[in-house]
């Protein structure tokens, strides 16, 4: 019916329609914003505000500017907590990716039997909870009833140890692995599915073989969805918190309340009521987050431009 | 609904490629890491409390207890598992449900409409992916906390509203799945922008919509660290909080371990989410593949 009345010849809107401003858009747009000042933009000017203060035993609330940034900056549990989570980023984040890529290389390369099922299985842990990951990894690992007991009872002696200060890390690396391999596998799949089957077709002409096209045509096809994961896992993994938080009760002398910088934040003001403090703690993680991301991003793009 | 053109069956047009065996077994010790804990979980769901810490992990016990693990879980402490089941559900409905038609309706305001200051919504949006979980988590529980919403539903509902990410993917499917020439015929015809937007719109978006609205769901079901500071009160914990709080049990002063229950409790958590990414993966794929063009 639309199509048979433009047949007839009926005006299109004049450009100096468009050119008026036009505020329909906003009766799309304003009941998400509205709700996303509450959520996001109201916590973060709060954040903000709280940590320009202090909760004293005499006089209450104090304005003490710039005082608790110091603070945080020179508080060495802060510092702990960071170095961690950032030894964790270094070693786990790229392992993970390097098999997401490699899982996503090998779906698309019509080289693999049932690749839907190998698609889908890969994915699924992303649909499990982390508190069920974690419960799951927690008991196997376990020296009680766990696959960990059963081979070292097997063994006959404490071969594996993951709730040991060495392996603790490892350990939790594993999980995170675990939970979120197949969901980058999948970012990766999805972008590689876009290239033009022209392209390949044209490497086949020139000669090109298979490491000749993931290098010349794969990667940087690519270099967008890997950005975009890295920085996804550089924030997740500065945000660590639940899998250490949910392992704690099975190591409780090797998980300490300042385990990552988020679990210490939340330990400030749930076990601590220093909320001021707390906040200021999120603050600085927030911004040391933001600007790595931001510069993960400026060196992909430069890239990109080559 | 179809998928997008661009997602097309590559295997078809490379009939060249010859399946390799060492590749696929290669990839076969990748679904076996995967699914060793999910296979370690079904096992030990069907052991008695006793049989856990006496059979192998990953096989069978002399009994088959899954039933009887399923009613305990089901009937434990006056039945709260099935209570946090209910909250559960009742998150993921209103939380997710009111995060995709928000994300939806916002998505396509910004990819279809000039309007002044659509550019700075859509900076503030994007910039907010970066801020960190933890720079929010406690403002919003204090903010929260003076507005009296802790310890009831809304503090878990309220900030699951939002999906920067739906946003983003819904604004790229509508972009690439809606012409315009489709809007502006049928403002001609006299349709006012809502209604366009129920009858037409709506439908060409629906491959986006679902994949926003199971990612939505995931994000909410698996929720677990805002109901941790939101909630005290059991009675309206989501299952991933009182499953901890089960398994917590376990340590302390007055011990009560029940790991049989935490573990089919686990299973029974998994069991509806795991079968709707199952169900609905042709939906969600095409539209993961159309947010990835850009």
């Amino acid at each position: 019916m639309t199509t048979l009345s433009r047949q007839q010849g009926l005006p299109i809107p004049k450009p100096s329609r468009k050119a008026r401003r036009d505020w329909r858009g906003w009766a799309f747009v304003g009941p998400f914003m509205a709700v996303f000042l509450l959520v996001f933009i109201a916590p973060v000017i709060y954040a903000v505000y709280l940590s320009l203060f202090r909760e004293q035993l005499v006089g209450g609330n104090a304005f003490v500017g710039f005082e608790n940034y110091l603070l945080v900056l020179s508080d060495g549990k802060f510092w702990e907590a960071f170095l961690r989570v950032l030894l964790f980023l270094v070693i786990q984040v790229p392992i993970m990716l390097v098999l997401a890529l490699a899982a996503a290389m090998a779906i698309d390369s019509a080289r693999l039997h049932a690749t839907g099922f190998f698609r889908i299985v890969i994915f699924l842990p992303y649909a499990v909870p982390a508190v069920v990951a974690v419960l799951m990894w927690g008991f196997i690992y376990g020296g009680n009833f766990g696959l960990a007991a059963n081979i070292n009872d097997f063994l006959g002696s404490e071969v594996i140890t993951p709730f040991t200060r060495e392996w603790i890390l490892p350990a939790i690396g594993n999980i995170v692995t675990w939970e979120f391999v197949g969901y980058n596998m999948l970012i990766f799949y999805a972008a590689l599915r876009t290239i033009p089957t022209e392209l390949y077709e044209a490497a086949e002409l020139d000669g090109a073989g298979p490491f000749r096209v993931i290098t010349g045509i794969k990667i940087p096809a690519l270099r967008g969805a890997i950005v975009i994961a890295a920085i996804f896992s550089i924030i997740g993994s500065f945000q660590l918190f639940n899998e250490p938080n949910i392992l704690k009760p099975l190591a409780p002398n090797i998980i300490t309340s300042y385990f990552t910088p988020n679990m210490y934040a939340y330990n400030l003001s749930f076990a601590g009521q220093q909320f001021n403090y707390s906040a200021t703690v999120a603050i600085v993680m927030g911004v040391i987050t933001a600007v790595i991301a931001y510069v993960v991003q400026l060196r992909g793009s430069r890239k990109e431009d080559r | 609904m179809s998928a997008p053109a661009y997602v097309r069956s590559r295997d078809n047009s490379r009939p060249r490629s010859r399946k390799s065996i060492a590749l696929t077994l290669l990839m076969l010790l990748f679904v076996v890491y995967t699914l060793v804990p999910l296979l370690w979980l079904v096992i030990n769901a069907t052991k008695t409390q006793p049989e856990l810490f006496s059979s192998f992990g990953l096989w069978f016990g002399s009994d088959f207890a899954l039933f009887d693990n399923i009613a305990q879980t089901l009937t434990y402490n006056n039945g709260i598992f099935v209570r946090w089941f209910g909250n559960t559900l009742l998150y993921v409905v209103v939380g997710a449900g009111g995060a995709t038609l928000l994300a939806t309706v916002a998505g396509y305001g910004l990819a279809k409409f000039r309007f002044p200051g659509r550019r700075a919504v859509f900076a503030v949006v994007l910039g907010a992916i970066a801020i960190p979980g933890t720079a929010l988590a406690v403002p919003t529980f204090l903010m929260f906390s003076q507005l009296g919403l802790t310890n009831t539903p809304w503090a878990i509902i309220i900030p699951s509203l939002i999906s920067p990410f739906g946003l983003y993917l819904i604004w790229v499917y509508a972009a690439e799945s809606i012409p315009t020439e489709l809007l502006e015929a049928a403002r001609i015809d006299g349709a006012g922008e809502f209604r366009t937007f129920f009858t037409i719109s709506i439908r060409l978006l629906a491959p986006g919509i679902v994949t926003v609205l199971l990612f939505a769901v995931v994000a909410t079901w698996n929720n677990y660290f805002l109901p941790l500071i939101m909630l005290s009160d059991p009675a309206w914990f989501p299952l991933t909080v009182g499953l901890n709080q089960w398994n917590a049990q376990a340590t302390g002063v007055a011990a009560q371990p029940i790991y049989n229950l935490v573990i089919t409790g686990s299973l029974l958590t998994i069991l509806p989410i795991v079968a709707a990414f199952l169900v609905l993966q042709r939906f969600w794929q095409s539209g993961l593949s159309a947010g990835s063009v850009k």
